[in-house]
């Protein structure tokens, strides 16, 4: 048997096939900015979010969009006075821009949860928090999707 | 009914913050991918999740087809009286299940 | 055979080298795909409550006990079974998988209707069966050395538009990538398992469909002896390997 450099780089024809086949099969097109924007203000009641006091813990690069773990945590005393009220996750290019959104509260004693999500393709993804005085707060992070070569169909 | 698997520690020490983590066999089909026959699925996901202790609403979650399939959700709790926890997860197709969990706290 | 994952007698100096390098580097023997997923799809994995195989796993477990398999068989003499299949029957004489013993079981000793090979209720059982030997090393059967020599040139030979042999991904690019994917060496130690792309619990039977089918391939139909061949080569070939059912791969 004849051994060729079979492929030795990944823009081999074979890789480019799998990767267009893999493109033709994402979801419709993504949400628009102004969905996304709307989607936020829905849950803020117009209010601007403030960046700082939420970490947003996702990996950077996921081998497989459809169950990416992600964890958000916020500062916070978890008291009667003051609380985390909400917590809601936003995407950028999914078909939806709204990913979950929970409601806790000063007996949660943490600002805490975890979930795994979908992400269509390569985008930001956006927590929000609502704290007790009306106030909002929330982190983002860009997230690397890589497409697979091999998929079933 | 469908499986699913939770986690809650037995007991626990007046006040403390326990760590709840579920997990639940579901689909979540999106409702925006196609079939092998090249139609549409009509979206099936969870839709709300709730936590009740004693029968007080602790903790709820509106889910969107952008959860995972077999949703896996943990969140916190402060405990200060032993008691039953009860999880619902509702969504589309009528779907509506609930399982409880004692604890007993000391 | 000296080297881990045997070749082809030809030798490729340049190759050899390499690899010797990069198991210097690795540790010698097969590397199951868990060492080279992220740390948080291991995570995924390790963590019974948020591997969603192990929802397969407990409905396994119910069936077990409803389906009768529990009035002859314990679920601790489970223990090692996975491990050393696919087995040789003794009633054919042909090597036979496990979902096709728990058939087989269910047909011939129960005398009840047959569940579909890669349905909920099959898979099931197979995930519960297997994962009582979560830990446990691969142990290939001595008696299949025909089926394995079968499976070996299955897992050689090109195949389909592509022309395109197992071993050309996964013995000589094991490690590179193909677009965004490390293609992995192929080992069967975590089946039925989790697979990211399916959302959903799979048999190996359905990974190598898969692969028959990406390089345009007419697949085996489900269960036929092909597929259990190449099982039995991929067990050898994996020696050593714990069982991890059920496993998460991307």
């Amino acid at each position: 048997m004849s051994s060729p450099s079979w492929p030795r780089c990944a823009t081999d024809r074979r890789a480019m096939l799998g990767g267009l086949l893999a493109l033709s099969l994402v979801r419709p097109a993504g949400a628009t900015p102004e969905a996304l924007a709307a989607a936020m203000r829905e849950f803020t009641g117009g209010a601007a979010p403030l960046p700082g006091g939420v970490t947003l813990d996702i990996p950077p690069l996921v081998e497989n969009g459809n169950a990416v773990p992600v964890g958000v945590e916020v500062e916070s005393p978890m008291t009667e006075a003051d609380h985390v009220r909400a917590i809601a996750l936003f995407n950028e290019r999914n078909p939806l821009p709204n990913v979950i959104t929970a409601r806790l509260g000063p007996w949660s004693g943490a600002a805490r949860l975890s979930t795994r999500i979908r992400l269509a393709t390569s985008q930001r993804l956006i927590a929000v928090a609502a704290l007790s005085d009306g106030s909002y707060r929330m982190a983002e992070q860009q997230v690397v999707v890589t497409l697979a070569a091999c998929i079933e169909g | 009914m469908v499986r699913t698997l939770l986690r809650v520690p037995a007991t626990a020490r007046s006040g403390e913050v326990i760590e709840i983590r579920t997990l639940i066999a579901h689909p979540m089909e999106t409702g925006f991918r196609p079939g092998a026959d090249g139609t549409v699925q009509p979206r099936d996901i969870i839709r709300r999740f709730t936590c009740r202790f004693n029968n007080r609403e602790v903790f709820a979650a509106e889910l969107h087809p952008a959860v995972a399939a077999n949703p896996y959700l943990t969140f916190t709790l402060r405990v200060e009286e032993s008691g039953i926890l009860a999880f619902t997860w509702e969504g589309d197709n009528g779907f509506s299940q609930t399982e409880t969990r004692p604890i007993a706290v000391a | 055979m000296g080297s881990p994952r045997p070749r082809r007698g030809r030798s490729r100096w340049l190759e050899a080298l390499a690899c010797a390098g990069a198991l210097l580097l690795l540790g010698a023997g097969p590397r199951s795909g868990y060492e080279t997923m992220t740390p948080q799809l291991r995570a995924m994995q390790d963590d019974d409550l948020s591997n969603p195989g192990m929802l397969a796993v407990a409905e396994g477990e119910a069936l077990f006990a409803r389906e009768g398999c529990a009035g002859c068989h314990t679920a601790e003499a489970m223990r090692g079974v996975a491990a050393r299949y696919p087995a040789l029957d003794r009633a054919s004489q042909a090597p036979i998988d496990l979902s096709g013993r728990i058939a087989q079981c269910r047909e011939k000793r129960q005398q009840r209707p047959p569940l579909p090979r890669e349905g909920p209720a099959m898979l099931a059982l197979t995930a519960f069966v297997a994962h009582q030997s979560r830990g446990l090393p691969l142990q290939p059967d001595p008696r299949l050395a025909e089926a394995r020599r079968q499976g070996e040139a299955l897992f050689r030979e090109r195949r389909g538009q592509l022309n395109l042999s197992c071993a050309q991904c996964h013995d000589d690019n094991a490690g590179r990538r193909l677009a965004g994917s490390l293609i992995p060496e192929g080992h069967p130690n975590g089946y039925p398992l989790y697979r990211l792309e399916w959302q959903a619990l799979g048999s190996l039977q359905r990974r190598l469909r898969n692969c028959l089918v990406g390089v345009r391939s007419e697949p085996f139909p489900p269960g036929a002896p092909d597929y259990v061949a190449l099982e039995a080569y991929l067990v050898a070939r994996a020696r050593g390997l714990l069982v991890e059912t059920p496993a998460i791969r991307p």
